[in-house]
């Protein structure tokens, strides 16, 4: 593989085995909703850091923080809130797109995703997103398990769960960035949306659903990489598509 | 003494349950029965913290860890998690589970029968490491079949912890607990 072509490979591969975990958590907690809210602020972000002269992560980064903090403010949990977010976050990165010298290719080529999107930068964003992101989603996952099915015991014993639900969400807002500047929005999303689906409805148990959601996401990855390559076709919309169409079927 | 409460009324905006009085030790276990709506749930989200307490004392020792079973259990549509990584996630896995349950613990907690899954979440809450615990109509959901194993279950789980039962179930209350306790409206 070209060298031009080897870096974004592997900073996605690292970011499409990531991803769907964090999706499983998502999914676990009813929020996937909020992680296409997170995506729109995130690329809002990048823009409005890329117009400020400012590296597209850390703009991404602190849109995505934003929407986790807006999220943490309004009590949690709420759809009306989320959708709120994705229009704002939409409004904002095509306003910032058409009223800077960014313009309207780099927006789209941040919510559509494009092949050649991430270099040695991004690739070390996502190195270490996923070294730091991984230990903690192993310290997460039984806490976050155990309060959504027995949401009373925090409060009843006096545990500090705002450590575990705000950490998550700083974790999910984080890689959701990392998403955004290497792939884009809706590959990052299909991402983080699509592999726990199956793997919530294929799985055994919880081991098995997260090595299918990561093999379906390193997977699905790879393929749309190498069709988008071969057909001459953009990166995100190939994933997006790729990865729908493996649900219907394995659905139907 | 684990538990203690005297003369404790609970509610939410306003009072709901009349004045209790009763306690729990280790190795007991207590039913609190009562007629519908006296407050028997509401009492015992008292305890929890979750429902208000207006007068009297709701008193346990600093650190007690409790355990919870709701009358309505969480039950998620969708969730690859079988009985067995359910029971070590709440670190619930220490004590063998009665047999009909074991033979269960393989499958996902989202494919069980609603007597099955109940009887999952009685476990998981009696199984823990906690000193009180504290069930809110656990026969709900139970044919009399389960509630057997539901009685088996608190017998094998309850030696060293202290437990609060509320049922409107006289008969189940019998058979499980070391002492009833009656909540009555008061008078006036």
């Amino acid at each position: 593989m070209d060298s031009l072509l080897t870096v974004p490979f592997f900073a996605g591969l690292t970011l499409a085995v990531l991803l769907p975990l964090v999706g499983n958590l998502l999914r676990l907690r009813d929020e996937w909703l909020a992680t296409l809210g997170l995506a729109h602020l995130a690329a809002a972000g990048a823009l409005l850091g890329m117009a400020a002269h400012l590296p597209a992560f850390v703009g991404a980064l602190a849109g995505a923080l934003a929407g986790a903090g807006a999220k943490q403010a309004s009590g949690g949990r709420s759809n009306s809130a989320y959708g709120l977010m994705i229009l704002a976050g939409w409004a904002l990165t095509l306003l910032i797109a058409a009223n800077t010298m960014l313009g309207d290719a780099l927006a789209h080529a941040l919510i559509d995703g494009q092949l050649y999107f991430a270099g040695w930068r991004e690739f070390a964003i996502d190195i270490a997103v996923v070294l730091a992101a991984l230990p903690a989603l192993r310290w997460l996952m039984p806490r976050l398990v155990a309060a959504r099915l027995f949401p009373e015991r925090e409060r009843a014993n006096g545990l500090p769960a705002w450590r575990w639900h705000l950490g998550f969400d700083l974790l999910a807002a984080t890689a959701i960035a990392a998403g955004l500047v290497t792939f884009g929005l809706m590959a990052s999303f299909a991402l983080i949306f699509i592999p726990p689906w199956l793997a919530f409805r294929r799985s055994t148990d919880w081991r098995r659903a997260q090595w299918l959601a990561i093999g379906i996401g390193a997977t699905g990855f790879a393929t749309a990489f190498w069709l988008a390559l071969v057909l001459d076709q953009p990166f995100g919309p190939v994933l997006v598509t790729l990865l729908v169409a493996l649900f219907v079927i394995s659905s139907s | 003494m684990i538990l203690t409460l005297v003369d404790a009324v609970a509610g939410y905006a306003a009072p709901v349950s009349p004045p209790a009085t009763l306690s729990v030790a280790r190795g007991e276990v207590v039913g609190l029965a009562g007629s519908n709506g006296i407050g028997k749930s509401t009492l015992l989200k008292a305890v929890l913290g979750t429902a208000r307490s207006f007068s009297g004392s709701i008193e346990r020792p600093p650190a007690t860890r409790i355990g919870y079973l709701s009358q309505q259990p969480v039950r998620l549509p969708e969730i690859p998690l079988s009985g067995r990584e359910l029971l070590a996630t709440l670190g619930a896995d220490r004590l063998p589970p009665p047999a009909r349950l074991a033979e269960k613990l393989g499958a996902r907690i989202d494919r069980l029968s609603g007597g099955e899954y109940q009887l999952l979440m009685l476990w998981a809450t009696l199984a823990g490491e906690s000193d009180l615990i504290l069930l809110d109509e656990p026969t709900n959901n139970l044919d009399a079949s389960h509630i057997r194993v539901a009685i088996e279950e608190i017998a094998a789980a309850s030696a060293r912890r202290a437990t609060l039962v509320v049922s409107h179930d006289r008969d189940f209350l019998a058979a499980v607990c070391t002492r009833i306790v009656v909540l009555e409206a008061t008078g006036g």
